[in-house]
Protein backbone atom coordinates (compact mmCIF):
# COMPACT_ATOMS: atom_id res chain seq x y z
CA UNK A 1 0.00 0.00 0.00
CA UNK A 2 2.40 2.68 -1.15
CA UNK A 3 1.98 6.41 -0.80
CA UNK A 4 2.02 8.86 -3.67
CA UNK A 5 2.50 12.63 -3.81
CA UNK A 6 -0.13 14.73 -5.51
CA UNK A 7 2.08 16.82 -7.77
CA UNK A 8 -0.27 19.80 -8.08
CA UNK A 9 -0.15 20.28 -4.30
CA UNK A 10 3.54 19.60 -3.76
CA UNK A 11 5.46 22.80 -2.86
CA UNK A 12 8.69 21.01 -3.68
CA UNK A 13 10.03 21.90 -0.22
CA UNK A 14 11.98 18.63 0.00
CA UNK A 15 11.06 18.02 3.65
CA UNK A 16 9.98 14.43 2.93
CA UNK A 17 13.00 13.38 0.89
CA UNK A 18 15.66 12.82 3.59
CA UNK A 19 13.10 11.35 6.01
CA UNK A 20 12.11 8.35 3.90
CA UNK A 21 13.65 5.22 5.44
CA UNK A 22 13.50 3.47 2.07
CA UNK A 23 15.07 6.27 0.03
CA UNK A 24 11.99 6.10 -2.17
CA UNK A 25 11.51 9.84 -2.65
CA UNK A 26 13.21 11.99 -5.28
CA UNK A 27 12.64 15.20 -7.19
CA UNK A 28 11.24 14.93 -10.68
CA UNK A 29 10.05 17.76 -12.88
CA UNK A 30 9.62 20.37 -10.17
CA UNK A 31 7.88 18.19 -7.59
CA UNK A 32 8.72 15.14 -5.54
CA UNK A 33 7.68 11.58 -6.33
CA UNK A 34 7.55 8.33 -4.36
CA UNK A 35 8.79 5.18 -6.01
CA UNK A 36 5.87 2.83 -5.36
CA UNK A 37 7.92 -0.35 -5.27
CA UNK A 38 10.13 0.99 -2.49
CA UNK A 39 7.46 2.50 -0.21
CA UNK A 40 6.61 0.48 2.90
CA UNK A 41 4.48 3.19 4.55
CA UNK A 42 7.27 3.29 7.13
CA UNK A 43 5.93 0.11 8.74
CA UNK A 44 8.70 -1.36 10.83
CA UNK A 45 10.58 1.94 10.85
CA UNK A 46 8.38 4.57 12.44
CA UNK A 47 4.96 4.95 14.06
CA UNK A 48 3.67 7.14 11.25
CA UNK A 49 4.52 7.60 7.58
CA UNK A 50 7.28 10.21 7.61
CA UNK A 51 6.31 11.94 4.37
CA UNK A 52 2.76 12.44 5.62
CA UNK A 53 3.88 13.73 9.01
CA UNK A 54 6.38 16.23 7.61
CA UNK A 55 4.45 17.49 4.57
CA UNK A 56 3.34 21.14 4.96
CA UNK A 57 0.28 20.67 2.75
CA UNK A 58 -2.41 18.37 4.15
CA UNK A 59 -3.62 15.49 1.96
CA UNK A 60 -0.67 15.71 -0.41
CA UNK A 61 1.06 12.45 0.53
CA UNK A 62 -1.79 9.95 0.17
CA UNK A 63 -2.33 6.24 -0.36
CA UNK A 64 -2.23 5.56 -4.09
CA UNK A 65 -5.64 4.03 -4.73
CA UNK A 66 -5.15 3.91 -8.48
CA UNK A 67 -3.12 0.74 -8.20
CA UNK A 68 -4.81 -2.39 -9.60
CA UNK A 69 -5.18 -3.95 -6.17
CA UNK A 70 -7.55 -1.15 -5.11
CA UNK A 71 -9.77 -1.48 -8.14
CA UNK A 72 -13.02 -3.39 -7.79
CA UNK A 73 -12.67 -6.84 -9.38
CA UNK A 74 -14.12 -6.90 -12.86
CA UNK B 1 24.72 40.36 36.30
CA UNK B 2 21.74 42.31 37.50
CA UNK B 3 19.98 41.31 34.34
CA UNK B 4 20.17 37.68 35.32
CA UNK B 5 19.64 38.07 39.04
CA UNK B 6 16.53 40.05 38.32
CA UNK B 7 15.13 37.42 36.06
CA UNK B 8 13.56 35.35 38.82
CA UNK B 9 12.67 31.92 37.60
CA UNK B 10 15.01 32.16 34.69
CA UNK B 11 18.11 33.02 36.70
CA UNK B 12 18.88 29.35 37.24
CA UNK B 13 18.77 28.66 33.55
CA UNK B 14 20.96 31.57 32.61
CA UNK B 15 24.49 30.45 31.91
CA UNK B 16 27.12 31.98 34.11
CA UNK B 17 30.20 31.57 32.00
CA UNK B 18 30.99 33.45 28.83
CA UNK B 19 31.73 37.06 29.52
CA UNK B 20 30.54 38.05 26.09
CA UNK B 21 27.07 36.87 26.81
CA UNK B 22 27.05 38.73 30.09
CA UNK B 23 28.14 41.93 28.51
CA UNK B 24 25.57 41.45 25.79
CA UNK B 25 22.87 41.15 28.37
CA UNK B 26 24.09 43.95 30.58
CA UNK B 27 24.06 47.03 28.44
CA UNK B 28 20.62 48.44 28.18
CA UNK B 29 18.91 51.71 27.56
CA UNK B 30 19.85 51.50 23.94
CA UNK B 31 19.39 54.62 21.87
CA UNK B 32 18.52 56.65 24.92
CA UNK B 33 19.43 60.28 25.18
CA UNK B 34 22.17 60.83 22.70
CA UNK B 35 23.28 63.94 24.51
CA UNK B 36 24.23 61.91 27.55
CA UNK B 37 26.62 60.06 25.28
CA UNK B 38 24.90 56.70 25.69
CA UNK B 39 24.11 56.26 22.07
CA UNK B 40 25.69 52.84 21.77
CA UNK B 41 24.09 49.43 21.92
CA UNK B 42 24.46 48.28 18.39
CA UNK B 43 22.27 51.05 17.16
CA UNK B 44 24.66 53.91 16.52
CA UNK B 45 27.91 54.55 14.73
CA UNK B 46 29.80 55.11 17.91
CA UNK B 47 30.69 52.04 19.86
CA UNK B 48 29.06 53.56 22.93
CA UNK B 49 28.96 51.14 25.84
CA UNK B 50 29.33 48.04 23.69
CA UNK B 51 32.30 45.81 24.46
CA UNK B 52 34.79 45.88 21.58
CA UNK B 53 34.38 42.23 20.63
CA UNK B 54 30.62 42.69 20.23
CA UNK B 55 31.01 46.00 18.40
CA UNK B 56 33.32 44.32 15.91
CA UNK B 57 30.62 41.76 15.21
CA UNK B 58 27.73 44.16 14.76
CA UNK B 59 29.18 47.33 13.28
CA UNK B 60 28.81 46.16 9.69
CA UNK B 61 25.76 43.95 10.20
CA UNK B 62 22.71 45.76 8.87
CA UNK B 63 20.28 43.66 10.89
CA UNK B 64 22.09 43.89 14.21
CA UNK B 65 22.94 47.59 13.98
CA UNK B 66 20.28 50.12 13.07
CA UNK B 67 22.94 52.62 12.07
CA UNK B 68 24.78 50.07 9.89
CA UNK B 69 21.59 49.33 7.96
CA UNK B 70 21.76 52.70 6.26
CA UNK B 71 25.18 51.78 4.82
CA UNK B 72 25.62 48.02 4.54
CA UNK B 73 23.72 45.42 2.59
CA UNK B 74 22.85 41.80 3.25
CA UNK B 75 21.75 38.88 1.17
CA UNK B 76 19.83 35.70 1.79
CA UNK B 77 20.25 32.54 -0.23
CA UNK B 78 17.24 30.29 -0.50
CA UNK B 79 18.92 26.93 0.01
CA UNK B 80 16.63 25.72 2.82
CA UNK B 81 13.17 24.95 1.47
CA UNK B 82 12.03 22.39 4.04
CA UNK B 83 10.44 23.34 7.33
CA UNK B 84 9.78 21.31 10.47
CA UNK B 85 6.90 23.31 11.93
CA UNK B 86 3.72 24.92 10.66
CA UNK B 87 2.88 28.51 11.64
CA UNK B 88 -0.55 30.05 11.21
CA UNK B 89 0.94 33.15 9.57
CA UNK B 90 2.84 31.21 6.93
CA UNK B 91 1.73 29.75 3.63
CA UNK B 92 4.59 28.32 1.66
CA UNK B 93 2.59 27.80 -1.52
CA UNK B 94 2.43 31.47 -2.32
CA UNK B 95 5.36 32.57 -4.43
CA UNK B 96 5.49 35.86 -6.21
CA UNK B 97 8.40 38.04 -7.26
CA UNK B 98 6.39 41.14 -6.38
CA UNK B 99 5.88 40.20 -2.81
CA UNK B 100 8.30 40.74 -0.02
CA UNK B 101 7.72 38.83 3.19
CA UNK B 102 9.39 35.94 5.03
CA UNK B 103 8.90 32.45 3.66
CA UNK B 104 8.50 33.73 0.13
CA UNK B 105 11.12 33.01 -2.50
CA UNK B 106 11.21 32.85 -6.28
CA UNK B 107 13.58 29.95 -6.77
CA UNK B 108 15.51 27.65 -4.50
CA UNK B 109 19.24 27.22 -4.92
CA UNK B 110 21.74 24.42 -4.49
CA UNK B 111 24.73 25.23 -2.24
CA UNK B 112 26.90 25.54 -5.35
CA UNK B 113 24.50 28.00 -7.01
CA UNK B 114 24.30 29.89 -3.73
CA UNK B 115 28.07 30.44 -3.60
CA UNK B 116 28.06 31.68 -7.17
CA UNK B 117 25.29 34.11 -6.25
CA UNK B 118 27.19 35.34 -3.18
CA UNK B 119 30.28 36.06 -5.29
CA UNK B 120 28.27 37.81 -8.01
CA UNK B 121 26.48 39.99 -5.47
CA UNK B 122 29.72 40.70 -3.57
CA UNK B 123 31.15 41.94 -6.87
CA UNK B 124 28.13 44.08 -7.78
CA UNK B 125 27.45 45.41 -4.26
CA UNK B 126 30.76 45.83 -2.39
CA UNK B 127 28.98 46.97 0.78
CA UNK B 128 27.26 43.57 1.03
CA UNK B 129 28.76 42.26 4.27
CA UNK B 130 26.38 39.59 5.52
CA UNK B 131 25.10 36.32 4.12
CA UNK B 132 22.09 34.86 5.84
CA UNK B 133 20.21 31.62 5.39
CA UNK B 134 16.64 32.16 6.41
CA UNK B 135 14.64 29.63 4.51
CA UNK B 136 12.27 29.81 2.73
CA UNK B 137 11.68 26.95 5.19
CA UNK B 138 13.91 26.62 8.24
CA UNK B 139 17.70 26.80 7.92
CA UNK B 140 18.20 23.96 10.43
CA UNK B 141 15.52 21.73 8.94
CA UNK B 142 17.90 21.51 5.96
CA UNK B 143 21.19 21.11 7.84
CA UNK B 144 23.15 19.47 5.03
CA UNK B 145 22.37 22.22 2.49
CA UNK B 146 22.72 25.04 5.01
CA UNK B 147 26.10 24.04 6.41
CA UNK B 148 27.47 23.05 3.02
CA UNK B 149 26.62 26.55 1.75
CA UNK B 150 28.31 28.19 4.73
CA UNK B 151 31.38 26.01 4.29
CA UNK B 152 31.71 26.92 0.60
CA UNK B 153 31.11 30.64 1.19
CA UNK B 154 33.60 30.82 4.07
CA UNK B 155 36.22 29.43 1.73
CA UNK B 156 35.36 31.59 -1.29
CA UNK B 157 34.55 34.90 0.44
CA UNK B 158 36.17 34.95 3.88
CA UNK B 159 35.21 38.56 4.73
CA UNK B 160 31.48 37.91 4.60
CA UNK B 161 29.75 37.37 7.92
CA UNK B 162 27.59 34.28 8.21
CA UNK B 163 24.21 34.40 9.77
CA UNK B 164 21.27 32.02 10.11
CA UNK B 165 17.68 32.21 11.09
CA UNK B 166 15.68 29.37 12.63
CA UNK B 167 12.49 28.54 14.47
CA UNK B 168 14.72 26.86 17.06
CA UNK B 169 13.18 23.37 17.01
CA UNK B 170 16.34 21.72 15.69
CA UNK B 171 18.74 24.27 17.19
CA UNK B 172 20.08 22.30 20.19
CA UNK B 173 21.20 19.51 17.82
CA UNK B 174 23.38 21.82 15.72
CA UNK B 175 25.16 24.06 18.22
CA UNK B 176 28.61 22.55 17.68
CA UNK B 177 28.28 22.74 13.90
CA UNK B 178 27.22 26.39 14.16
CA UNK B 179 30.31 27.17 16.24
CA UNK B 180 32.54 25.19 13.89
CA UNK B 181 31.08 26.94 10.83
CA UNK B 182 32.07 30.32 12.31
CA UNK B 183 28.51 31.58 12.21
CA UNK B 184 28.52 34.90 14.07
CA UNK B 185 24.85 35.56 14.42
CA UNK B 186 21.78 33.40 14.93
CA UNK B 187 18.20 34.60 14.88
CA UNK B 188 15.53 32.52 16.63
CA UNK B 189 11.86 33.25 16.08
CA UNK B 190 10.10 32.95 19.44
CA UNK B 191 6.47 34.02 19.47
CA UNK B 192 5.49 32.60 22.84
CA UNK B 193 6.94 30.96 25.93
CA UNK B 194 3.55 29.84 27.22
CA UNK B 195 2.50 26.65 25.38
CA UNK B 196 -1.18 27.62 25.68
CA UNK B 197 -0.44 30.70 23.60
CA UNK B 198 2.00 28.86 21.35
CA UNK B 199 -0.73 26.36 20.46
CA UNK B 200 -2.75 29.20 18.93
CA UNK B 201 0.16 30.07 16.65
CA UNK B 202 1.62 26.66 15.73
CA UNK B 203 -0.82 23.95 14.60
CA UNK B 204 1.90 21.29 14.50
CA UNK B 205 5.58 20.47 14.63
CA UNK B 206 7.54 17.54 13.22
CA UNK B 207 10.01 16.36 15.84
CA UNK B 208 11.95 13.14 16.25
CA UNK B 209 10.03 11.35 13.50
CA UNK B 210 6.61 12.33 14.82
CA UNK B 211 4.05 15.01 14.20
CA UNK B 212 2.94 16.70 17.40
CA UNK B 213 -0.05 19.02 17.63
CA UNK B 214 -1.62 21.41 20.14
CA UNK B 215 -0.04 22.18 23.48
CA UNK B 216 2.40 19.25 23.24
CA UNK B 217 3.80 20.71 20.05
CA UNK B 218 4.08 24.22 21.47
CA UNK B 219 5.74 22.96 24.66
CA UNK B 220 8.42 21.01 22.80
CA UNK B 221 9.08 23.98 20.52
CA UNK B 222 9.35 26.49 23.38
CA UNK B 223 11.68 24.23 25.38
CA UNK B 224 13.94 23.66 22.41
CA UNK B 225 14.02 27.36 21.49
CA UNK B 226 15.01 28.51 24.96
CA UNK B 227 17.50 25.67 25.36
CA UNK B 228 19.09 26.56 22.02
CA UNK B 229 19.30 30.24 22.96
CA UNK B 230 21.06 29.39 26.23
CA UNK B 231 23.52 27.10 24.49
CA UNK B 232 24.42 29.75 21.90
CA UNK B 233 24.79 32.46 24.54
CA UNK B 234 27.16 30.22 26.50
CA UNK B 235 29.32 29.96 23.41
CA UNK B 236 29.38 33.70 22.77
CA UNK B 237 27.31 33.66 19.60
CA UNK B 238 25.17 36.76 19.24
CA UNK B 239 21.49 35.92 19.20
CA UNK B 240 18.62 37.98 17.98
CA UNK B 241 15.10 36.94 18.84
CA UNK B 242 12.32 37.65 16.36
CA UNK B 243 8.73 37.74 17.56
CA UNK B 244 5.63 38.27 15.47
CA UNK B 245 3.12 40.53 17.22
CA UNK B 246 -0.36 39.04 16.82
CA UNK B 247 -3.05 41.22 18.41
CA UNK B 248 -5.19 39.43 21.04
CA UNK B 249 -3.02 36.30 20.81
CA UNK B 250 0.49 37.14 21.97
CA UNK B 251 0.68 40.96 22.06
CA UNK B 252 0.60 41.27 25.87
CA UNK B 253 2.59 38.07 26.29
CA UNK B 254 5.56 39.36 24.27
CA UNK B 255 6.66 41.42 27.28
CA UNK B 256 7.15 38.07 29.09
CA UNK B 257 8.94 36.64 26.06
CA UNK B 258 11.20 39.68 26.11
CA UNK B 259 12.16 39.06 29.75
CA UNK B 260 12.75 35.35 29.15
CA UNK B 261 15.04 35.82 26.17
CA UNK B 262 16.93 38.64 27.80
CA UNK B 263 17.58 36.42 30.81
CA UNK B 264 19.06 33.84 28.47
CA UNK B 265 21.46 36.29 26.91
CA UNK B 266 19.71 37.39 23.72
CA UNK B 267 21.43 40.45 22.28
CA UNK B 268 18.55 42.01 20.41
CA UNK B 269 14.77 41.60 20.29
CA UNK B 270 12.91 42.24 17.06
CA UNK B 271 9.15 42.53 17.48
CA UNK B 272 7.54 42.56 14.04
CA UNK B 273 3.94 43.20 13.05
CA UNK B 274 1.90 40.25 11.81
CA UNK B 275 1.53 40.41 8.04
CA UNK B 276 -1.91 39.05 7.34
CA UNK B 277 -4.18 39.35 4.34
CA UNK B 278 -6.71 36.86 2.94
CA UNK B 279 -4.84 36.66 -0.39
CA UNK B 280 -1.78 35.24 1.38
CA UNK B 281 -3.82 32.11 2.08
CA UNK B 282 -2.51 31.76 5.64
CA UNK B 283 -4.70 30.55 8.51
CA UNK B 284 -4.55 33.99 10.11
CA UNK B 285 -5.16 35.73 6.78
CA UNK B 286 -8.21 33.59 6.04
CA UNK B 287 -9.79 33.83 9.49
CA UNK B 288 -9.50 37.61 9.57
CA UNK B 289 -6.78 37.89 12.21
CA UNK B 290 -5.57 41.48 11.91
CA UNK B 291 -2.06 42.83 12.31
CA UNK B 292 -1.21 45.62 14.78
CA UNK B 293 -1.38 49.34 13.97
CA UNK B 294 1.81 51.39 13.91
CA UNK B 295 1.13 52.82 17.36
CA UNK B 296 0.26 49.43 18.89
CA UNK B 297 3.58 48.10 17.63
CA UNK B 298 5.53 51.12 18.87
CA UNK B 299 3.88 50.98 22.31
CA UNK B 300 4.93 47.33 22.72
CA UNK B 301 8.46 48.01 21.45
CA UNK B 302 8.75 50.96 23.82
CA UNK B 303 7.55 48.81 26.72
CA UNK B 304 10.28 46.25 26.03
CA UNK B 305 13.01 48.79 25.40
CA UNK B 306 15.09 49.75 28.38
CA UNK B 307 15.02 46.09 29.31
CA UNK B 308 17.01 45.18 26.21
CA UNK B 309 17.95 46.40 22.73
CA UNK B 310 15.02 46.50 20.37
CA UNK B 311 15.37 46.17 16.63
CA UNK B 312 13.01 48.49 14.82
CA UNK B 313 14.45 48.54 11.34
CA UNK B 314 13.44 45.03 10.26
CA UNK B 315 11.73 44.94 6.86
CA UNK B 316 10.55 41.33 7.22
CA UNK B 317 12.40 40.46 4.07
CA UNK B 318 12.23 37.55 1.69
CA UNK B 319 14.34 34.42 2.03
CA UNK B 320 16.17 35.52 -1.13
CA UNK B 321 16.43 39.26 -0.44
CA UNK B 322 19.47 41.14 -1.72
CA UNK B 323 20.61 44.68 -1.01
CA UNK B 324 20.30 47.35 1.64
CA UNK B 325 17.57 46.43 4.10
CA UNK B 326 15.19 49.08 2.73
CA UNK B 327 15.53 47.80 -0.82
CA UNK B 328 15.16 44.42 -2.45
CA UNK B 329 17.28 43.76 -5.50
CA UNK B 330 16.60 40.01 -5.59
CA UNK B 331 15.03 40.31 -9.04
CA UNK B 332 18.39 41.42 -10.50
CA UNK B 333 20.08 38.23 -9.34
CA UNK B 334 18.00 35.35 -10.65
CA UNK B 335 19.83 32.07 -11.28
CA UNK B 336 19.88 32.78 -15.02
CA UNK B 337 21.36 36.20 -14.37
CA UNK B 338 24.04 35.07 -11.93
CA UNK B 339 25.32 32.51 -14.38
CA UNK B 340 25.87 35.31 -16.90
CA UNK B 341 27.23 37.96 -14.54
CA UNK B 342 30.94 38.32 -13.90
CA UNK B 343 32.70 37.56 -10.64
CA UNK B 344 35.53 39.81 -9.55
CA UNK B 345 35.60 39.11 -5.87
CA UNK B 346 38.52 41.06 -4.55
CA UNK B 347 39.13 41.51 -0.83
CA UNK B 348 41.22 44.66 -1.25
CA UNK B 349 38.62 46.46 -3.40
CA UNK B 350 35.87 45.49 -0.99
CA UNK B 351 37.87 46.73 1.96
CA UNK B 352 38.68 50.03 0.24
CA UNK B 353 35.01 50.57 -0.55
CA UNK B 354 33.94 49.75 2.99
CA UNK B 355 36.58 52.09 4.41
CA UNK B 356 34.96 54.88 2.41
CA UNK B 357 31.59 53.91 3.86
CA UNK B 358 33.10 54.11 7.35
CA UNK B 359 34.35 57.63 6.60
CA UNK B 360 30.84 58.61 5.50
CA UNK B 361 29.40 57.21 8.69
CA UNK B 362 31.87 59.16 10.80
CA UNK B 363 31.00 62.45 9.07
CA UNK B 364 27.30 61.89 9.68
CA UNK B 365 27.93 61.25 13.38
CA UNK B 366 30.01 64.41 13.78
CA UNK B 367 27.25 66.43 12.11
CA UNK B 368 24.71 64.98 14.48
CA UNK B 369 26.80 65.57 17.57
CA UNK B 370 27.28 69.22 16.63
CA UNK B 371 23.57 69.69 16.22
CA UNK B 372 22.80 67.96 19.50
CA UNK B 373 25.07 70.24 21.49
CA UNK B 374 22.61 73.01 20.59
CA UNK B 375 20.01 71.17 22.63
CA UNK B 376 22.29 70.81 25.63
CA UNK B 377 20.43 73.23 27.86
CA UNK B 378 16.98 72.57 26.52
CA UNK B 379 14.37 70.08 27.56
CA UNK B 380 10.84 69.78 26.33
CA UNK B 381 8.15 67.15 26.85
CA UNK B 382 7.20 67.44 23.20
CA UNK B 383 7.97 64.43 20.99
CA UNK B 384 7.01 64.25 17.35
CA UNK B 385 7.35 61.61 14.65
CA UNK B 386 8.63 62.50 11.19
CA UNK B 387 8.85 60.40 8.03
CA UNK B 388 11.94 60.45 5.81
CA UNK B 389 12.38 59.41 2.17
CA UNK B 390 15.86 57.93 1.81
CA UNK B 391 17.84 55.66 -0.48
CA UNK B 392 20.46 55.03 2.19
CA UNK B 393 23.76 56.44 3.45
CA UNK B 394 21.83 58.28 6.18
CA UNK B 395 20.74 61.02 3.77
CA UNK B 396 17.43 62.57 2.77
CA UNK B 397 17.97 61.59 -0.83
CA UNK B 398 14.75 60.11 -2.23
CA UNK B 399 11.89 61.83 -4.05
CA UNK B 400 8.48 61.58 -2.41
CA UNK B 401 7.04 59.98 -5.53
CA UNK B 402 9.76 57.32 -5.77
CA UNK B 403 9.82 56.21 -2.14
CA UNK B 404 9.01 52.53 -1.53
CA UNK B 405 9.07 53.22 2.16
CA UNK B 406 9.46 56.03 4.65
CA UNK B 407 11.75 55.78 7.65
CA UNK B 408 10.20 57.15 10.81
CA UNK B 409 12.14 59.07 13.47
CA UNK B 410 10.96 60.20 16.87
CA UNK B 411 12.28 63.68 17.60
CA UNK B 412 12.73 65.02 21.12
CA UNK B 413 15.25 67.22 22.85
CA UNK B 414 17.24 63.99 23.39
CA UNK B 415 17.78 63.69 19.65
CA UNK B 416 16.41 61.83 16.66
CA UNK B 417 15.62 58.19 17.31
CA UNK B 418 14.85 55.76 14.50
CA UNK B 419 11.64 53.95 15.42
CA UNK B 420 10.65 52.13 12.27
CA UNK B 421 9.63 52.34 8.67
CA UNK B 422 6.41 52.36 6.69
CA UNK B 423 6.27 50.50 3.44
CA UNK B 424 4.16 52.14 0.74
CA UNK B 425 3.29 51.67 -2.89
CA UNK B 426 5.37 54.00 -5.02
CA UNK B 427 3.28 57.13 -5.66
CA UNK B 428 4.77 58.10 -8.97
CA UNK B 429 4.42 55.61 -11.86
CA UNK B 430 5.66 56.59 -15.30
CA UNK B 431 5.80 60.21 -14.28
CA UNK B 432 2.21 60.39 -13.05
CA UNK B 433 0.99 60.37 -9.48
CA UNK B 434 -1.85 58.07 -8.43
CA UNK B 435 -4.41 59.57 -6.09
CA UNK B 436 -5.40 56.24 -4.50
CA UNK B 437 -1.82 55.59 -3.65
CA UNK B 438 -1.42 59.03 -2.14
CA UNK B 439 -4.21 58.40 0.35
CA UNK B 440 -2.62 55.03 1.24
CA UNK B 441 0.71 56.77 1.81
CA UNK B 442 -0.95 59.37 3.98
CA UNK B 443 -2.61 56.63 6.06
CA UNK B 444 0.79 54.95 6.43
CA UNK B 445 2.49 58.05 7.85
CA UNK B 446 -0.57 59.56 9.48
CA UNK B 447 1.12 59.68 12.89
CA UNK B 448 3.92 61.91 11.55
CA UNK B 449 4.06 65.69 11.83
CA UNK B 450 6.29 66.10 8.75
CA UNK B 451 7.74 64.18 5.84
CA UNK B 452 11.31 64.92 4.70
CA UNK B 453 12.01 64.41 1.01
CA UNK B 454 14.61 65.32 -1.60
CA UNK B 455 11.87 66.57 -3.91
CA UNK B 456 8.07 66.60 -4.07
CA UNK B 457 5.48 67.69 -6.62
CA UNK B 458 2.86 70.38 -6.06
CA UNK B 459 -0.17 68.09 -5.89
CA UNK B 460 1.00 65.64 -3.24
CA UNK B 461 2.42 68.61 -1.34
CA UNK B 462 -0.95 70.32 -0.97
CA UNK B 463 -2.69 67.05 -0.09
CA UNK B 464 -0.14 66.34 2.62
CA UNK B 465 -0.62 69.81 4.07
CA UNK B 466 -4.39 69.22 4.05
CA UNK B 467 -3.80 66.00 5.99
CA UNK B 468 -1.76 67.94 8.55
CA UNK B 469 1.62 66.53 7.48
CA UNK B 470 4.22 69.17 6.62
CA UNK B 471 6.23 68.32 3.48
CA UNK B 472 9.85 69.39 4.04
CA UNK B 473 12.16 69.52 1.01
CA UNK B 474 14.69 72.13 2.11
CA UNK B 475 17.15 69.52 3.49
CA UNK B 476 17.54 67.59 0.24
CA UNK B 477 20.66 65.37 0.24
CA UNK B 478 21.59 66.31 3.80
CA UNK B 479 21.99 64.02 6.83
CA UNK B 480 18.71 62.70 8.21
CA UNK B 481 19.36 63.06 11.91
CA UNK B 482 21.01 66.45 11.73
CA UNK B 483 18.32 67.90 9.44
CA UNK B 484 15.38 66.55 11.39
CA UNK B 485 16.82 68.00 14.59
CA UNK B 486 17.32 71.41 13.00
CA UNK B 487 13.70 71.25 11.84
CA UNK B 488 12.54 70.12 15.29
CA UNK B 489 14.34 73.00 16.96
CA UNK B 490 12.55 75.51 14.78
CA UNK B 491 9.29 73.63 15.42
CA UNK B 492 9.82 74.00 19.19
CA UNK B 493 10.60 77.68 18.70
CA UNK B 494 7.36 78.16 16.77
CA UNK B 495 5.41 76.36 19.51
CA UNK B 496 7.07 78.56 22.13
CA UNK B 497 6.28 81.76 20.26
CA UNK B 498 2.71 80.65 19.71
CA UNK B 499 2.99 80.49 15.89
CA UNK B 500 2.19 76.80 15.97
CA UNK B 501 -0.15 74.90 18.25
CA UNK B 502 1.41 71.51 19.08
CA UNK B 503 -1.09 68.73 18.61
CA UNK B 504 -0.73 64.97 18.97
CA UNK B 505 -1.17 63.04 15.71
CA UNK B 506 -3.33 59.93 15.35
CA UNK B 507 -2.37 56.35 14.54
CA UNK B 508 -1.07 54.97 11.26
CA UNK B 509 -1.74 51.79 9.31
CA UNK B 510 0.91 49.13 8.65
CA UNK B 511 0.74 48.03 5.04
CA UNK B 512 -0.39 44.39 4.73
CA UNK B 513 -0.62 43.58 1.06
CA UNK B 514 1.96 42.47 -1.44
CA UNK B 515 4.12 45.08 -3.10
CA UNK B 516 2.27 46.00 -6.25
CA UNK B 517 5.27 47.27 -8.16
CA UNK B 518 8.35 45.09 -8.40
CA UNK B 519 10.83 46.23 -5.80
Amino acid sequence: MPFKIIASQCTSCSACEPLCPNVAISEKGGSFVIEATKCTECIGHFDEPQCVAACPVDNTCVIDTSLPRYQAPA
Amino acid sequence: MSAMVGSGGYAKAAPDNGTMMQSAAEHKGCRTAAKTAQAGCGSRTSQGDLPSEIWEKVKKHPCYSEEAHHHYARMHVAVAPACNIQCNYCNRKYDCANESRPGVVSEKLTPEQAVRKVLVVATAIPQMTVLGIAGPGDALANPAKTFKTFELVAKAAPDIKLCLSTNGLALPDHIDTIVRSRIDHVTITINAIDPEIGAKIYPWIFFSHKRYTGIDAARILTDRQLQGLEMLSERGILCKVNSVMIPHINDQHLVEVNKAVKARGAFLHNIMPLISAPEHGTVFGLNGQRGPSAQELKTLQDACEGKMNMMRHCRQCRADAVGLIGEDRSAEFSTDQIMKMGVKYDLATRKAYQDRVEDERAVSVVALQQELTQFAAETSAIKVLVAVATKGAGLINEHFGHAKEFQVYELSTSGAKFIGHRRVDVYCQDGYGEEDRLSTIIRGIHDCHAVFVAKIGGCPKSNLIKAGIEPVDQYAHEFIEKSTIVWFRSYLDKVKSGDVQHEERGDAAIRQGALISAA
